[in-house]
């Protein structure tokens, strides 16, 4: 318990993870085009996790059968790949950790899949825009509720609801540390603004806002892993892993 | 990957085992074995048998869980 203060050497080698996080996400995001199944980008991450003598921070963890999370559409997050094929229009969000001398990076992204629709490019745009407003309030000397409640204001502001209860997390040896990092201010998992542990210079975080154009109820599927929007509405997921600092956060996954 | 959420629930001391260990009876009957979340320990809060108390479970392994809070 307690949240872990990472030395400057830590920090260092997080940026490392972060940079080949950054790098596959890259590639994958690349072969995001009509016609790919998902399970496809699985096969690049685990390719490229090896030419790197990196690790995968998702395959195994609690049981889960793949290197990275892809979810389409109306999928949030943790989407098995598999033989879904992609098409035109779709949004897929591409989420990805990797362990590189024992620290763990992890940052998802959605991107468009072709030509899509101009509300889903606004949700895209929108969701990318609340993760960098959230980094923008996590500065050492802030409360972690601050975060959550910048996130959502802005979220909200611009008509889109949130998911509650799946969170962002501290990062750094382990995928999941603590703290938990709400998206919202609801009860009972939220927190308030001026509320929660106060941020400090060497925290390494997990800030990832999930975005969905419709009500904030989800439900899993049948694979047990796969989260969906229970209205069927559209949804988008941006993660970075960042460290605080006094000034701007840093952006290790980048 | 996102984190789940810890799950928290209410519940009932039934007996209280060795290693700070409790057997935790929740609402639904169905039986917890929680051990006591640090900050319980710090204050010396003692938790006995027939305590209602507040606790978090994993949404992994709904057999154990963390006793946070002590209800009165």
């Amino acid at each position: 318990m307690g949240i872990e203060l990472k030395s400057e050497k830590e920090i260092d080698s997080m940026r490392q993870a972060g940079r080949i996080v950054a790098e596959i996400l890259g590639i994958m995001a690349e072969q995001a085009k009509p016609g790919t199944k998902t399970k496809e980008m699985d096969i690049i991450a685990e390719k490229e996790l090896k030419k790197r003598g990196a690790e995968s921070s998702f395959k195994g963890y609690r049981g889960y059968p793949a290197t990275v999370c892809v979810s389409v559409n109306d999928e949030i997050v943790h989407g098995i790949p598999g033989d879904r094929v992609l098409k035109e229009g779709d949004i897929v969000s591409l989420d990805f950790g990797a362990i590189y001398h024992g620290y763990h990076g992890d940052a998802a992204i959605t991107i468009p899949v072709g030509k899509i629709s101009s509300q889903a490019r606004r949700l895209i745009d929108t969701t990318r825009d609340t993760l960098n407003v959230g980094i923008q309030a996590a500065r050492a000397g802030a409360k972690l509720g601050d975060v959550s409640s910048a996130i959502q204001t802005y979220a909200e502001s611009q008509g889109y609801s949130l998911v509650r209860e799946y969170t962002g997390h501290g990062i750094g040896r382990k995928m999941h540390e603590d703290p938990q990092i709400p998206n919202t201010t609801y009860a009972p998992y939220g927190l308030n603004r001026g509320t929660g542990p106060v941020l400090k210079k060497g925290m390494t975080l997990a800030l990832e806002p999930m975005l969905i154009a419709g009500g904030w109820q989800v439900r899993v599927a049948d694979d047990q892993w796969t989260v969906m929007t229970a209205d069927g509405g559209l949804a988008a997921h941006f993660e970075h892993t960042i460290a605080v600092d006094d000034k701007e956060a840093e952006i290790l996954t980048r | 990957m996102a984190k789940k959420e810890a799950i928290e629930v209410e519940g009932t001391v039934i007996e209280a085992l060795p290693n700070a260990m409790f057997r935790v009876e929740l609402p639904n009957k169905h039986e917890v074995l929680a051990h006591i979340s640090g900050k319980i320990r710090m204050h010396y809060i003692r938790v006995l048998p027939g305590d209602k108390v507040l606790i978090e479970l994993s949404p992994y392994d709904l057999k154990r869980g963390r006793i946070t809070y002590r209800l009165k």
